[in-house]
């Protein structure tokens, strides 16, 4: 099949060219709108709360050299809020949240290996359960977890939060098994001639191969569980307890009218470090989400 | 050779399907512990009558006689299913428009991905944060552009107008469809670059030849991402809760808020129970309907 050159026929000319432009200016508007929120997020946490209540809305407040300052002032204040403790806040879910994605990697990983690498008879159908599950939603369980948590005396614990996950995640699961599929079979031959067990292959050949793997259940999995809400409302009963997301919501929801530059800069505070991780890792993210819905 | 044919004689004998089961065994006891008997409990709750600190008493369908003459079972239903209605198919146009601007081979694709897909990093309570100061009535940011910009002379006062809360709820789920961009915008990627080139040998431009080639190619992602976000749209819990508590006079009540407090505010187990286990067949007999109604439209890849 030969190719067509790029400038040849219909596809050449001025029409192409205002074609790309339209592309270029719909795209950049687009972002803009998506983007909006955020930049208003973060232009009203630097601003005095006077400043949040001009009509026309500023973007940058006055005088603008000034929003460091300002900034610096309304960040403190809810640092210190002799109410919130963010400070514990923040304690409690790294806390949660490490225990949860150490666990979520650890077991799903072995559990992966034993869907992809070891033939056996029922392996298909039990994955197809792993997949299903993923496919009930967790306010239709929350009821009985509750009950069966307060049973066994969890209820107002962290374990709620983080034990089930020592149990293999489905999504996780998925994720390494579709990444354990693509590593060639010979490599496992050629461990078990030489002598290695499955837990050897495991440890010694698979997982260090699985890295990219790993890494994104790790970043998906962190993001999941600083986000999460409804789990920690229903689990935590005790303020001293709470996760970042529930602080945030009480920090919102105690006061009443806290002014909207201090909530602004409490969400700010909330969201920089999931962003930043971002940031690091866009790559790593957008290939895990991709491959995610991907399955066919 | 020989070292290969010595080995399996000096493996221990244990047979494949339980080396299998151990190495799965974790998600079989989680699946266990965490699901199957938590669904099975929950299917006895639905039929007894348990206020959570006195002990369950068994009343048979009851709780399911119950639902047919709950007017807010109705009313969350009917105000669950009128958002779904709008942000499922609204939200899939609105990635797949994106997802195809981004696969016109632009300069810079992953900063315009990344200012589309970051608002799905922030935490639902900060996100409902930020949209109830957009929202807000008086000094919003989107309000004053409708009356600055738009000209509008009365805007409304969206999260705290019966009419405009929902409208609104709606608007923001429009704001984070950063998922299904990026995985139709990856499945996008992998249509044959023949079928595109053939299509514009046939004279058809950039609009036609993706409605026309790159969406039958990729409609399997579509619906499966279509199913996802339809289940997502039915649990729809955190924002309502935290912007507009269920208000204006209900207006925004949605289903899983209702079973929430039915279970922890009116601490009604089995009503509550009851109620997961509905949601549950909704959620099912939405899935299988689509997959049926889509199996003519969507395209099969030939082996």
């Amino acid at each position: 099949m030969s190719r067509q050159p790029h400038n040849s026929g219909f596809m050449g000319g001025p029409g192409r060219q205002l074609r790309r432009a339209l592309v270029y200016t719909t795209l950049i508007a687009i972002s803009l709108v998506y983007a909006a929120p955020l930049l208003w997020m973060l232009s009203t946490s630097a601003r005095p709360a006077d400043q949040t209540m001009l009509i026309p809305p500023r973007l940058l407040a006055d005088p603008t050299s000034r929003m460091p300052e300002y900034a610096q002032e309304n960040y403190s204040s809810v640092w210190h809020d002799p109410v919130v403790n963010f400070p514990l806040y923040l304690r409690n879910t790294l806390v949660v949240s490490g225990l949860a994605v150490a666990g979520c990697v650890i077991s799903s990983s072995i559990v992966a290996y034993g869907f992809a690498r070891i033939r056996w008879r029922g392996r298909g159908a039990l994955f197809a359960l792993v997949l299903s599950t993923m496919m009930i939603p967790f306010p239709v369980v929350m009821a009985p977890l509750y009950v069966l948590f307060s049973r066994i005396g969890w209820v107002g614990t962290f374990r709620p939060l983080w034990v089930p996950f020592w149990f293999g995640n489905a999504f996780s699961i998925f994720l390494l098994r579709q990444f354990f599929l693509t590593l060639p079979k010979e490599l496992d031959e050629a461990a078990r001639i030489d002598g290695c067990s499955h837990w050897g292959t495991f440890w010694r050949i698979i997982l260090p191969l699985s890295r990219p793997a790993l890494a994104v259940v790790v970043l998906l999995h962190f993001t999941y569980m600083w986000n999460d809400f409804l789990a920690p409302l229903i689990f935590l009963t005790h303020r001293d307890q709470f996760t970042l997301a529930l602080g945030l919501h009480l920090y919102q929801s105690q006061a009443g009218n806290t002014p909207w530059n201090l909530l602004m800069a409490a969400s700010t505070m909330v969201i920089a470090p999931v962003l930043l991780l971002f940031v690091l890792t866009q790559r790593t993210f957008v290939q895990g989400v991709a491959a995610e819905g991907l399955k066919e | 050779m020989a070292r290969a044919g010595r080995s399996p004689a000096r493996r221990r004998r244990v047979p494949p399907s339980l080396v299998g089961l151990a190495w799965v065994s974790p998600w079989l006891v989680g699946f266990l512990a965490f699901f199957a008997v938590p669904m099975a409990l929950s299917l006895y709750y639905s039929l007894t009558d348990y206020p959570l600190l006195e002990p369950p008493i068994y009343v048979g369908a009851q709780n399911y006689r119950d639902m047919l003459h709950d007017g807010v079972f109705r009313l969350v239903l009917v105000n669950t299913l009128i958002y779904a209605a709008f942000s499922v198919p609204l939200g899939t146009v609105v990635a797949l428009v994106i997802a195809g601007l981004l696969n016109q081979r632009v300069r810079g694709v992953s900063l315009f991905r990344a200012a589309v897909f970051v608002p799905t990093l922030v935490p639902i309570v900060a996100s409902a944060m930020v949209w109830m100061w957009l929202f807000n009535g008086e000094l919003g940011l989107i309000n004053q552009f409708l009356i600055h910009v738009v000209g509008t002379t009365h805007p409304p006062n969206w999260l705290g107008d019966k009419a405009w809360a929902l409208p609104a709820l709606v608007v923001m789920s429009l704001w984070v469809v950063g998922q299904p961009v990026v995985i139709y915008l990856a499945a996008l990627q992998d249509v044959p670059v023949q079928l595109y080139e053939a299509a514009a040998l046939d004279g058809m431009g950039p609009a036609r030849r993706f409605w026309h080639v790159a969406l039958p190619t990729i409609s399997p992602v579509v619906l499966f991402n279509v199913v996802i976000l339809t289940i997502t749209c039915w649990q729809v819990f955190a924002v309502p809760f935290i912007m507009t508590e269920g208000g204006p006079d209900r207006a925004t009540y949605f289903y899983t808020h209702y079973l929430y407090d039915n279970a922890f505010l009116y601490q009604k187990m089995g009503y509550a129970s009851a109620l997961a286990w509905v949601q549950l067949l909704i959620i099912l007999v939405l899935t299988g309907v689509m997959f049926l109604v889509s199996r003519k439209l969507v395209h099969q890849r030939s082996a």
